[in-house]
């Protein structure tokens, strides 16, 4: 049970939040041009990594706002925060 | 009561108040402040239970939370019994009633003693190894198997007991009332820090509290004497809180730890009256001091189970803390310093130590010197090779150790005695630390696994014996140094600190002792709950188990509630030694959470009966109570199903409102759909981004359905929406989706199209709907709202009007879910009971009939109109419900479009909605029911199953929906339904039942 500092709200138990997977996955602008195999990369394939996670957040019990999250996944300690369309802290 | 065993001087047991109880139906007593096991103790009673495998006589080991033999069951009430509670933690009560587990017909005389004697038949991997074959008889074993599983008897009733929840936040959460515990609070609180302690038992102080010995002195005074009067200056400190009888269950991330506090567990059953039982607290801490310490553990040699033997330092606790002797003639078994202060806190009591059994050469320590000194005969270099005695130790056999210990050597001593205390030194507990995700590192000299303060995480600190520092000078002032760097402290009240105390040079570890007979003839118990002994850990070792984690579960050792407390350490060792590997690159099974068992009510707390989740109700449900209503349960909402009529069945009541709403009027209260408020200049683009059909073109109050696919293309919800004016639209969705719909449309606006200018607003709540169908819903509507023009010009079929009922504002729509004339009242919730019982009365010369949401399943599968959700289950797509005409060829894009043409999705052979006639019109189908053309083929070919399915009292005959595989192009084909007795003829149709032409919408 983590603690997720809402870029709009502030920390706040995870109980509040949850969690939308992988971030900076762009939905395909024209979808219509891809190939099967290219669709179902942007529909299905999602990395788990063991470490430094990318990942979407929502404050569902709280501002509703989707934001961006860096978590290690190994121990939950979150490295940055900021929100939607905002650039990556550390790639 | 034995006099014998109980002596008079000691602090802790009000020897004036006395307490009855009763074990196994014998009432005994004890005193004030007892535990059950040091009651049963002083009444002269060892034996309490049986072993899980081989039924073997067991006594109490142990004085706290580690013991795995003195499992009772408490109470026999059939809503309060609780099974597996150790008797070592249980406050003795008036009026405690108390059973052996795992024996029958009685503990002294046990049927299933019989394994023990059978026991070369049942090695490790026993079950596994036997009852794999034939297949064909496991029916026959699972009955045996079953029956002597498991240790007590659970509640046959529903918990009485309250049970609480709590938050709590501090800066400091000390966990453990030891003498580092105290230490470390009283540091944290002397800084004005916001300080909780936490002990599991009922006396702050650890075991320091009863150590009143010349050998240990802090500032010249006993270390227990000392110690009390910190503890009672610790209430002056009102930024602490002291949470007694609470142990800390869970250690998580971010400092985040469940505890959970008996309240009333150590109460009389007549003084627990309404009030709360357990509290479970959830705490969130700044920082967090461990300092749980550690336990003893027990020697591995032959025969070490009998009633009888004990933990060193449990004797002592007993003769200290608890005032009684656990036998009259005791001898004592060790290889460190420890077992000495036993045997002179014994002494002092006047009970007769006869000999100490030291595997150690020897030990110059004063505490040893001192136990000399008093002339108590110590064998060094000794071992114990067997001991005597079934239901109760009587004797014991050593032997001289050889030089490497792997051998004993010389002549055979017998000793009798009637306790049997042992150490094999101690084990830090160092669970939580691990629980948090902190790393352990093997301490070589100590034989143990302490935290490695490089792998640990952060605002957290082990202080104490579960750090791996056992001498008393030096836990105190490493615990002082350690606290003073965590909490940031310059000087403190402990900086002077003068500390005396007996040390330990010598060492010595064996973890498998040697007997004169064969391993293989001897039972040197491991896990002396679940009887795993050295033999069955090496047995797995041979047979190719390696992993830890393996050889754990398949010998079972560590499995029992104690989780492996006591001798998982030697467990390791015994596979270190075998395997010629070192303990530390073993490394250890995973301690997962709880640290000690919690009960269910404690982890529910009030989350039961009506609060177990939250009830939602319609404003027009009181009505439907009083008009007696069946209600279901729709997500949390609790929706009318049907209004019997005198004693009605369901299927009769059903069948007539569903008639009636086609031949007269019907009402529904639709008031839990999702109703979403869509805002703003991009509305029309957005929904033609989230619907597969167009909506650019949708005029100003018309109305249109939709359906809503995920990206994947599978159909996810649906429901009408309705323009209300240029940029302003309602939305309804599903009743049981629309949460998820608004979070998902919240989602695409904020996340992948930003630019939208959308407002979305759920309006659920605000509004209530009531539907009302039939050829005569005009002439209803038309004497409540007689200024609304409801000719088919002004207000035709899927159009909508603003309206007013006695000047409350209204939004009037004519769709239709039933294929009826029909119209839906949207009014402000707080009006809308009134509206209901007004268009009641409106409807009475009509024959309105209110009907509950089967009558409207069953109207709409006549109609063939899906419920999502019922009919469709997240794999089909529109196509697959043959709603192809709702797929905006010529739109760009939209949610899932993409996916409508994966190679997957246009497969011929996906399963398809088609409608089902039985050949017998009477027989109604089973939702659910397979569909199967070749009952003979082997095996059956499952083509798809009954989604929907209703007798039709419009078309007398029943109907049913159904997906089936490659259903599009099957229309007229016969199949087969198999049931259990029969096999039902079923003929492919088309999804409308009724009224295929849609002349009933403008009837």
């Amino acid at each position: 049970m983590f603690i997720i500092n809402c870029p709009y709200c502030g920390e706040r138990d995870q109980s509040e939040f949850s969690c939308g997977g992988e971030a900076h996955i762009e939905r395909p602008k024209q979808p219509t041009e891809l190939s099967d195999d290219q669709w179902a990369e942007y529909l299905f394939m999602r990395k788990n990594i063991k470490g430094i996670q990318f990942e979407r957040w929502n404050h569902a019990h709280g501002c509703r706002k989707w934001f961006n999250v860096v978590r290690d996944t190994s121990n939950d300690k979150i490295h940055a925060v900021y929100k939607m369309g905002e650039r990556p802290p550390l790639k | 009561m034995s006099k014998s065993l109980r002596i008079n001087k000691n602090n802790f047991i009000d020897q004036t108040i006395r307490v009855s109880f009763k074990f196994n139906g014998q009432k005994l007593f004890g005193f004030k402040g007892d535990t059950l096991a040091s009651a049963l103790l002083a009444n002269d009673i060892h034996l309490v239970g049986r072993s899980f495998k081989y039924h073997r006589p067991r006594g109490i080991m142990t004085c706290g939370s580690e013991e795995p033999n003195a499992i009772i069951q408490i109470g026999n009430d059939p809503s309060s019994t609780e099974p597996n509670v150790r008797a070592t933690e249980i406050e003795l009560y008036e009026g405690l009633e108390s059973f052996s587990q795992n024996c029958w017909p009685s503990v002294n005389f046990d049927i299933g003693g019989i394994n023990n004697f059978l026991s070369p038949l049942l090695p490790a991997g026993f079950y596994y190894k036997t009852f794999m074959w034939p297949a064909s008889f496991w029916e026959k074993y699972e009955f045996f198997i079953r029956h002597s599983a498991g240790l007590g008897k659970s509640p046959t009733k529903p918990d009485t007991d309250l049970y609480d929840h709590q938050y709590a936040h501090c800066d400091v959460l000390v966990i453990g009332g030891g003498i580092s515990g105290i230490l470390s609070a009283k540091l944290a609180a002397e800084k004005g820090l916001n300080t909780i302690l936490i002990d599991d038992k009922n006396c702050l102080g650890g075991s320091t509290i009863y150590q009143e010995d010349d050998c240990f002195k802090i500032n010249n005074e006993y270390s227990n004497k000392w110690l009390k009067k910190e503890i009672d200056n610790l209430k002056n400190y009102p930024n602490l809180l002291i949470k007694k009888r609470t142990s800390v269950a869970a250690f998580h991330g971010y400092n985040y730890l469940l505890a959970k506090e008996n309240l009333t567990d150590h109460l009389g059953i007549n003084e627990r009256k309404n009030k709360i039982r357990q509290r479970l607290w959830k705490i969130r801490a700044k920082k967090v001091v461990i300092a749980t310490g550690s336990i003893e553990r027990p020697l591995i040699f032959n025969n070490n189970d009998r009633p009888g033997i004990l933990l060193n330092s449990s004797i002592k606790k007993y003769i200290d803390f608890f005032g009684v002797k656990s036998g009259n003639e005791i001898s004592l078994f060790t290889n460190n310093d420890s077992t000495y202060e036993t045997a002179i806190s014994l002494n002092k009591s006047g009970v007769k130590v006869n000999t100490i059994i030291d595997i150690r050469e020897n030990s110059n320590s004063t505490l040893v010197k001192k136990v000399q000194k008093i002339g108590i005969n110590i064998l060094w270099s000794h071992t114990i090779v067997n001991t005597n005695g079934y239901k109760r130790i009587k004797s014991i056999n050593v032997q001289k150790l050889s030089a490497d210990g792997e051998n004993v050597v010389g002549k055979k001593i017998k000793i009798n005695c009637d306790c049997l205390g042992m150490s094999g030194g101690w084990t830090p507990m160092v669970h939580l630390f691990t629980q948090s995700g902190g790393k352990l590192k093997f301490k070589d000299e100590n034989y143990i696994f302490i935290p490695d303060i490089n792998k640990s995480p952060s605002d957290q600190i082990s202080v104490g014996s579960c750090n791996g520092i056992f001498e008393l000078d030096d836990l105190i002032t490493n615990t002082i140094k350690n606290i003073k760097i965590f909490l940031d402290l310059d000087k403190t009240i402990y900086d002077n600190l003068n500390v005396i105390c007996s040390k330990e040079t010598e060492k010595r570890n064996i973890w498998l002792l040697p007997s004169d007979k064969p391993l293989s003839k001897t039972k040197p118990f491991l896990d002396f709950q679940n009887d795993s002994t050295a033999k069955d850990v090496k047995l797995a070792l041979r047979e190719g188990f390696k992993s830890i984690e393996h050889v754990k579960r398949y010998t079972t050792t560590g499995m029992g509630t104690d989780q492996g407390k006591l001798s998982n350490m030697h467990a390791l060792g015994i596979i270190a030694d075998t395997t010629g590997t070192n303990m530390g690159d073993l490394g250890t099974t995973t301690f997962r959470p709880p640290f000690t068992p919690l009960t269910f009510g404690s982890i529910v707390g009030r989350n039961v009966g009506e609060f177990f989740d939250h009830i939602r109700k319609t404003a027009i449900h009181d009505w439907h109570v009083e008009n007696n209503a069946k209600f279901e349960n729709v997500g949390q909402w609790k929706r009318a199903w049907y209004f019997p009529k005198n004693n009605e069945t369901m299927f009769q009541a059903v069948q007539r409102e569903s008639k009636a709403a086609r031949d007269n009027a019907g009402i529904l209260d639709a008031s839990t759909l999702g109703k979403i408020d869509i805002q703003g200049t991009d509305a029309s683009e957005f929904l033609n981004r989230v619907y597969t059909n167009a909506w650019s073109k949708l005029a100003i109050g018309k109305c249109r359905y939709g359906l809503m696919l995920n990206e994947d293309g599978m159909v996810y919800d649906d429901g009408v929406t309705t323009r209300l004016g240029e940029n302003h639209y309602i939305m309804t969705t599903t009743t049981g989706g629309a949460a998820n719909v608004l979070s998902k449309l919240e989602d695409y606006l904020q996340t992948e199209w930003p630019e939208l200018d959308v407002y979305l607003t759920t309006v659920t709540d605000q509004y209530s709907t009531i539907s009302i169908c039939g050829p005569r819903s005009k002439n209803i509507v038309k004497k409540i709202i007689p200024d609304l023009d409801l000719s088919d010009a002004n207000f035709p079929h899927m159009s909508f009007k603003n309206s007013k009922i006695d000047n409350v504002n209204c939004r009037v729509m004519r769709i239709s879910f039933t294929g009826e004339h029909s119209y839906e009242i949207n009014i402000q919730s707080n009006y809308a009971k009134d509206v209901w019982i007004k268009c009641m009365d409106a409807g009475k010369e009509f024959n309105i009939t209110p009907y509950g949401t089967e009558t409207m399943h069953l109207l709409r599968a006549e109609k063939g109109f899906i419920i999502t959700g019922q009919d469709t289950d997240g794999t089909l797509t529109p196509s697959d419900l043959q709603m192809d005409w709702i797929i905006g060829k010529k739109k760009y894009d939209f949610i899932g479009k993409r996916s409508l043409y994966r190679s997957d999705t246009i497969r011929d052979d996906r399963k398809q909605l088609v409608g089902l006639l039985t050949e017998d019109p009477l027989e109604v189908l089973e939702e659910g029911a397979q569909l199967v053309e070749d009952i003979n083929k082997k095996p059956i070919e499952m083509l798809g199953h009954v989604t929907s399915s209703y007798f039709s009292p419009n078309l007398k005959k029943s109907i049913a929906l159904a997906v089936v595989r490659g259903g599009k192009k099957m229309k007229g084909k016969k199949l087969i339904v198999p049931m259990e007795n029969k096999n039902i003829n079923v003929t492919i149709t088309d999804t409308v039942f009724y009224d295929k032409e849609n002349k009933r919408l403008n009837a």
